[in-house]
């Protein structure tokens, strides 16, 4: 299928998810399932990766700007912008591309290799809507949670390279993650966040619902999901940085 | 009444469907019989819509298909039942919840009727109460695939479609289940359409029958003429079974005496 011709089915998909639920309570309950789902369950992998990187970054950037010129609250400030700026929205989303896209891609994939999607059609119900609106909104809605965590557990990250180790001072530490701080740069990470979630969601549950085959193509539709939504987070991410920080 | 007028169907460039036009009648079994590959499935998903046709006219009770609205198709849906070669039962839900969830979207009946209706239509395809909170994976093939008639029957359907309802049964289950669908249709006067390649069920239950050979349809009739006709690839597919073979001859030699 060309690009164009799979864009425009993409955007047909969007136009059936995007309507009212047959029935709001069914939604909800779908919804709250997903938050956890999606959401709560990415938790853990949020944290281990955030907290380390927080450690490792720190590190690396003390021990590379070992240079009397330079002033001791560099090392907190490189750290805590690095974070804010990129790892915890666009790092983080393309690790979640691999977590949430390919688990939404493959269990939508499945339901429509064995028919369940025919079977919720027969019914009368919008399954485009039934099934992908409660995962695109509950995913969205639980970015800012998972970024800003990543912010806070990262940040912790480097204090605890400060508090266990002599690379670095817990006081240097300190006041680099506090200085010149720009609250500009909070709504600019969450807003990207909030863009990506929808990437992550919409174009896994676009592969899964158009899969058609065995299991493998179902394989082969959360590969595809992986890799192409990682490619629009990364572009989306060099546009969206060009607008808001220029 | 369903009508399918000059209906073509291809995936791009393999033209499935060739011309076919048929009748199914209400409160009648129709078969639908061919060899595997003959596109039965096609024929069925495209009479419901959930594939579109390339030309020809489906009509429901005079309603032209193809002609509706997304939100007519929505509709006439309610009044669809359809139970699907591999079962196709929501693997998040229980037993319970499969035949509950239709109910719950469309029925607008109160919690409790929902709950009876859902007994109701589980206890009619001799489901117990016991299995009720199972998952589909937990139980067998023959029990899924009767969770999935409740789940076509629970919001009354005035259509019913099967596709191939006792692939990979057990003799005797697949009896039960064909005749589960029998007993069905003329107790709530409904138009069910069968997939097969099965003799046993054609035999058994098949008021109506079509023959569909490399997507065209071939013959049709009732059981007790498929033994006579002429047609070769329709004979091919029938005698293809050393038992029915053995049947002609003795109705032939039944003839000669
Ligand atoms: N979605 C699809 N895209 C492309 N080709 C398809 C699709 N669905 C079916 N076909 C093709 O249509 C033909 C008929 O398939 P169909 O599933 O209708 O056969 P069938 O008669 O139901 O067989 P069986 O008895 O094995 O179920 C096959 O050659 C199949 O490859
Ligand atoms: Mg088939």
């Amino acid at each position: 299928m060309g690009i164009i011709k799979e864009t425009g089915t993409y955007f047909l998909l969007m136009q059936r998810v995007f309507v009212l639920p047959d029935k709001w309570r069914i939604f909800f309950r779908q919804f709250s399932k997903e938050l956890e789902k999606l959401g709560l369950l990415s938790l853990p992998i949020v944290i281990i990766i955030s907290v380390f990187i927080g450690a490792i970054m720190t590190m690396q950037t003390k021990l590379n700007t070992e240079n009397p010129i330079l002033p001791t609250y560099t090392t907190g400030l490189v750290t805590r912008d690095t974070l804010l700026l990129e790892f915890s929205s666009t790092i983080m989303c393309l690790i979640l591309a691999g977590k949430v896209g390919s688990n939404i891609a493959s269990e939508i994939g499945t339901m429509r290799i064995t028919e369940q999607i025919d079977a919720l059609e027969i019914i009368g119900v919008n399954a485009a809507n039934y099934l992908i609106l409660p995962k695109i909104t509950a995913f969205v809605v639980m970015m800012p949670f998972l970024v800003i965590y990543s912010i806070v557990v990262g940040l912790v990250g480097g204090y605890c390279i400060g508090l266990f180790t002599d690379i670095i001072s817990v006081s240097d530490y300190l006041v680099g993650i506090q200085y010149a701080f720009i609250p500009y740069y909070v709504f600019y990470t969450i807003f990207k966040s909030l863009f990506f979630a929808h990437i992550i969601a919409s174009v896994a549950a676009y592969y899964g619902y158009y899969a058609y085959g065995g299991a493998l193509d179902v394989g082969r539709a959360s590969t595809s999901a992986v890799v192409n939504s990682s490619i629009l987070i990364l572009f989306f991410n060099l546009l969206i940085t060009s607008l808001m920080l220029n | 009444m369903i009508e399918v007028k000059h209906v073509n169907k291809s995936f791009e460039g393999h033209h499935v469907l060739k011309d076919i036009s048929a009748v199914f009648e209400s409160g009648k079994v129709n078969m639908i019989i061919g060899r595997s590959g003959s596109g039965k499935t096609v024929l069925m998903k495209s009479v419901i819509g959930l594939h579109r046709v390339d030309s020809g006219r489906i009509e429901y009770n005079g309603r032209n298909l193809p002609d509706m609205s997304v939100k007519d198709v929505r509709l006439l849906r309610r009044e669809v039942g359809m139970l699907f070669q591999g079962a196709a039962l929501f693997d998040s839900m229980t037993v319970f919840d499969n035949v509950y969830f239709p109910l719950e979207m469309f029925s607008g009946l109160s919690a409790y009727e929902m709950r009876e209706r859902t007994a109701f239509c589980l206890n009619r395809v001799n489901l117990a109460d016991e299995s009720f909170e199972l998952f589909p994976s937990e139980i067998s093939g023959g029990m899924q695939k009767r969770v999935a008639i409740a789940r076509a029957i629970a919001l009354n359907p005035k259509y019913l479609f099967c596709d191939e309802p006792n692939s990979g049964l057990d003799p005797k289950t697949a009896l039960i289940i064909d005749q589960l669908i029998a007993e069905i249709t003329k107790e709530y006067d409904i138009t069910t359409i069968i997939n097969s390649h099965d003799m046993n069920s054609i035999m058994e239950i098949g008021d109506k029958i079509i023959f569909v050979n490399e997507g065209q349809k071939e013959w049709e009739g009732s059981k007790d003429s498929i033994f006579h006709s002429d047609n070769e690839a329709l004979n091919n597919f029938v005698f293809a079974s050393d038992l029915f073979k053995k049947v002609k001859k003795a109705a032939n030699a039944y003839k000669k005496m």
